[in-house]
């Protein structure tokens, strides 16, 4: 399989839809603004924001986190007393055993407190340490304001007020995305490792441009 | 005009999208505009960032300003056959999946090795479609779209087959690199809801290409088989299967795990119409139902027979693209009203009788369609002929229709009286967002006042005399259509739970995928089962589709369903209401091979609200699967 290089493919994904010059020749009478979907999807979801990581750096969630990367996003906290956040961070120690070295070179797991006023890097620190938690999966903390934003411009969220309250009911959802190819989809983080990394795998390893660091593997 | 170029301020913009809001709106009266809160005490139009949310109830972004009515409906064009059937495919269609000839497929065609007295290989009636790049106008006050379309048109061209008439369809997966922002590259084509053998059914996981399964990573097209035939023919009603299970209007989507949403959004999407010697398509034949053929084209549209595809979506306010929410969960709603791929059209007919195929295309919308006549405030009746595509036992005259999402409602309308007038196909059922109706159908507050709805379809009544062959239900009130099939003893007796948990959705605390070997439960082959469907919780509404064959309603929330509803009937899509317990009866014939039940809220699908179920020989009695 042809592969097209980075810069050209970034250019094709960064063109929109149609140019202005073009849509003016069309006989369009309103010569609508030139926003690519890629920044269309930057601007809605993710704010600009800065988190720190479980080993106290701080890093900005769209330039460091997400662009040009293949994610998985979850929250969790470590004060979770009904076992959602064990028994899904465990789940994914497992997906992270099965994708390899994969994780931390063209696909980044990334966790995010709901807890920010107790969670601190030091406590997410000792958390991910006792997971076990390989390189390339980072745990994340945001200022408490910022992390309620986060997580309903991610979609962790509910409708009803009551569920919303509840911080263990967006512990079971995995969020996952390849920023650069606009693929963006969810599933439920608690299935069969094999089966979570199987979904994972299906989106990421789509015949066509790819992402830096990435590298087509045999299933 | 107004001419439109660079340098307009976006005060002056908005005002101007305003004004074309409030024409579309019908707002136009000062008492109207003072209620809404538009116009100061001293008169001025307040310049709002766009009216549409007070219009339309949408959330946080809205779509630009479009004017309703400029555009006539578009017909798709029929998709037509090749010329020399198999013998113009390269590579030539094989039994066995062809994974080194670029075939996506993982399982042999079923049909043509169990019943090959049946369905000779291959067929003679053979297509190919290509998926690919669409390139739109949904209005003329939006940019082109740039969507994805079957044989890049959306909704895809529209598909005549004939019960007894096989075809054979191989899909090629012709999907650009770049997506626009929402969609994925991978598909599996649901013929909704075909007698159809599992491997040409369109499951989720058989999507390709598929970097999973090596043989299938880089596959560019998938053959399906479509029998057209009867269920039955191999089981209860040898050889040609039960005539009262006869279906007409279907559709053609994507089905594509975790992604189906999107891509159907996008326009993967098309209607596939089913005729034999009752539905004919031609009013002087048959049950004589409203249509003209072209006698010398079975590949021609049928004059007065016109399938509406409804779908509600949103725009982008400063781009004016096709803008798809993608971390909502619980539906999506749009504030723009398409039909056939045009948003508000207008359909000039002439005074006669007309069949209309209404389809729900979703994603996540609910109608109550009303025929309004919007200068008298009156709605006119008109004939319910079919649920779910499937002919009624007898036609029913209705005042209104519902429709779920992926469902179809066939209707007849008679604009003889109404020549000359302007009518309306106006939505009044209550859905703030796409978590559902605000009221079950028929409670109190489950509509809006009458000309207070969505105006989707303009109906403009040409005066002067016209030929109309078709029966009229009026002056034939006896006339019956096919008989609801027989049912017999269950074999099993199955439960249903849906509900939401950890923020997504489940059935009997269960989401899909599990793994993707796990069976949820199996269905013995030529038997039937009587299935409940039921949720405790007051906050969504699920459309319940089983793929293979069309269920009958048994009872709604304890009222049984009988003669002179329209329930009464065949329908592959459930409409499962707040706190409701339903009860169908289901068969799964002739065929074996895994399937899914899922709600057809492509949302809640998307997130996990299906099971698998495997027909086999032996099934299991699994009553909470």
């Amino acid at each position: 399989m042809s592969k097209i290089a980075r810069r050209t493919w970034l250019a094709m994904a960064g063109a929109a839809p149609l140019g202005a010059a073009q849509a003016q020749a069309a006989g369009e009478k309103y010569a609508w603004p030139h926003v690519s979907a890629r920044e269309t999807i930057r601007k809605r979801y993710f704010p600009d924001m800065l988190l720190r990581t479980h080993e106290d750096k701080s890093v900005r969630l769209y330039e460091d986190l997400i662009k040009d990367k293949f994610v998985t996003i979850n929250f969790m906290y470590i004060n979770c007393i009904d076992g959602t956040c064990p028994v899904t961070t465990h789940n994914l120690t497992l997906v992270q055993e099965i994708l390899k070295e994969r994780v931390g070179r063209d696909i980044f797991m990334y966790s995010i407190t709901l807890d920010p006023e107790h969670d601190t890097p030091d406590l997410l620190n000792r958390y991910a340490r006792s997971y076990h938690v390989g390189p390339g999966w980072l745990f994340l903390r945001a200022e408490p304001e910022d992390t309620e934003m986060l997580r309903r411009k991610l979609g962790f969220y509910d409708r009803n007020p009551a569920v919303d309250a509840k911080k263990s009911s967006h512990a079971a959802m995995l969020r996952y995305g390849d920023e650069p190819r606009q693929l963006w989809s969810m599933t439920n983080a608690m299935i069969a490792p094999r089966t979570v990394a199987d979904i994972i795998l299906s989106a990421a390893d789509l015949p066509g441009p790819s992402r830096p660091g990435w590298k087509r593997v045999a299933s | 005009m107004y001419l439109l170029k660079y340098g307009w301020s976006s005060i002056t913009r908005n005002a101007w999208r305003n004004r074309q809001e409030l024409i579309s709106a019908g707002l136009t009266s000062r008492r109207d505009l003072m209620k809404l809160g538009l116009l100061t005490s001293a008169g001025y139009l307040i310049a709002k960032h766009g009216l549409s949310s007070r219009v339309a109830n949408a959330k946080d972004m809205e779509s630009p300003a479009t004017r309703a009515f400029v555009d006539p409906l578009p017909i798709m064009p029929i998709k037509r056959p090749l010329a020399n059937g198999a013998n113009d495919l390269f590579p030539r269609p094989t039994i066995e999946p062809n994974n080194a000839g670029g075939e996506g497929r993982t399982r042999r065609h079923q049909a043509f090795v169990n019943y090959p007295g049946k369905f000779p290989f291959p067929p003679q009636k053979v297509y190919e479609i290509r998926q690919r790049e669409a390139l739109v106008y949904v209005s003329p006050d939006l940019p082109r779209q740039r969507l994805w379309g079957f044989d890049g048109m959306v909704p895809g061209p529209t598909y005549h087959a004939l019960y007894g008439e096989q075809v054979l369809v191989r899909n090629r997966n012709e999907l650009p690199a770049n997506n626009g922002g929402f969609g994925i590259q991978q598909v599996t084509t649901h013929l909704h809801n075909a007698h159809t053998p599992s491997e040409s059914d369109g499951f989720p996981f058989d999507f390709f290409p598929n970097p999973r399964k090596p043989a299938i990573a880089n596959a560019k097209f998938y053959d399906q088989h479509y029998p057209n035939v009867l269920a039955g023919f191999a089981s209860t009603h040898p050889p040609d299967g039960d005539i009262n299970e006869s279906l007409a209007t279907l559709w053609y989507h994507d089905h594509r795990v975790a992604f189906t949403a999107q891509n159907v959004y996008k326009g993967l999407a098309g209607f596939y119409l089913l005729f034999n010697q009752y539905d004919t398509g031609d009013e002087t034949r048959g049950f004589r139902l409203p249509g003209v053929r072209n006698s010398s084209d079975f590949y021609a549209n049928v004059q007065y027979d016109i399938p509406l595809f409804l779908t509600d979506q949103l725009f982008n306010e400063s781009t004016g693209q096709l803008f798809f929410d993608l971390f909502e969960r619980d539906g999506i709603l749009g504030d723009k009203f398409l039909v056939n791929g045009k948003i508000q059209p207008y359909l000039t007919v002439k005074p006669r009788r007309y069949r209309f195929r209404i389809l729900d295309g979703g994603p996540s919308r609910f109608y109550q369609l009303f025929l309004t006549d919007k200068a008298a405030n009156t709605s006119i009746p008109f004939w319910q002929i079919a649920t779910d595509g499937n002919l009624l036992p007898r036609p029913i005259k209705v005042t209104s229709t519902v429709i779920s999402v992926a469902a179809r409602m066939d209707i007849v309308i008679d604009f003889r009286r109404w020549a000359g007038k302007t009518l309306y196909l106006e939505n009044r059922l209550r859905q703030d967002d796409g978590r559902g109706p605000e009221a079950n159908v028929g409670r109190s507050g489950s509509l809006v006042a009458p000309g207070k709805g969505n105006f989707i379809l303009q109906f403009r009544v040409d005066t002067g005399a016209v030929v109309d062959n078709s029966i009229d239900f009026e002056t034939n009130p006896n006339v019956q259509f096919y008989a609801l099939p027989a049912r017999e003893t269950p074999r099993v007796k199955r439960k249903f739970r849906f509900e939401r948990e950890n923020g997504l959705w489940a059935i009997n605390d269960k989401f899909f995928p599990e793994d993707d070997t796990t069976v949820n439960f199996r269905v013995k082959q030529n038997t039937a089962e009587q299935w409940s469907f039921e949720q405790e919780e007051d906050e969504w509404m699920h459309p319940i589709h089983v793929h293979l064959e069309e269920h009958q309603m048994l009872t709604r929330n304890g009222v049984v369903i009988g003669p002179g509803n329209v329930e009464y009937s065949r329908m592959d899509i459930n409409r499962l209401q707040h706190n409701e317990l339903n009860i169908i009866f289901m068969r799964f014939r002739d065929f074996e091979g895994r399937y899914p039940i899922h709600c057809h809220n492509t949302l809640h699908e998307d997130h996990a609200m299906m099971l698998r179920f495997d027909i086999d020989q032996t099934g299991d009695t699994r009553r909470e699967p």
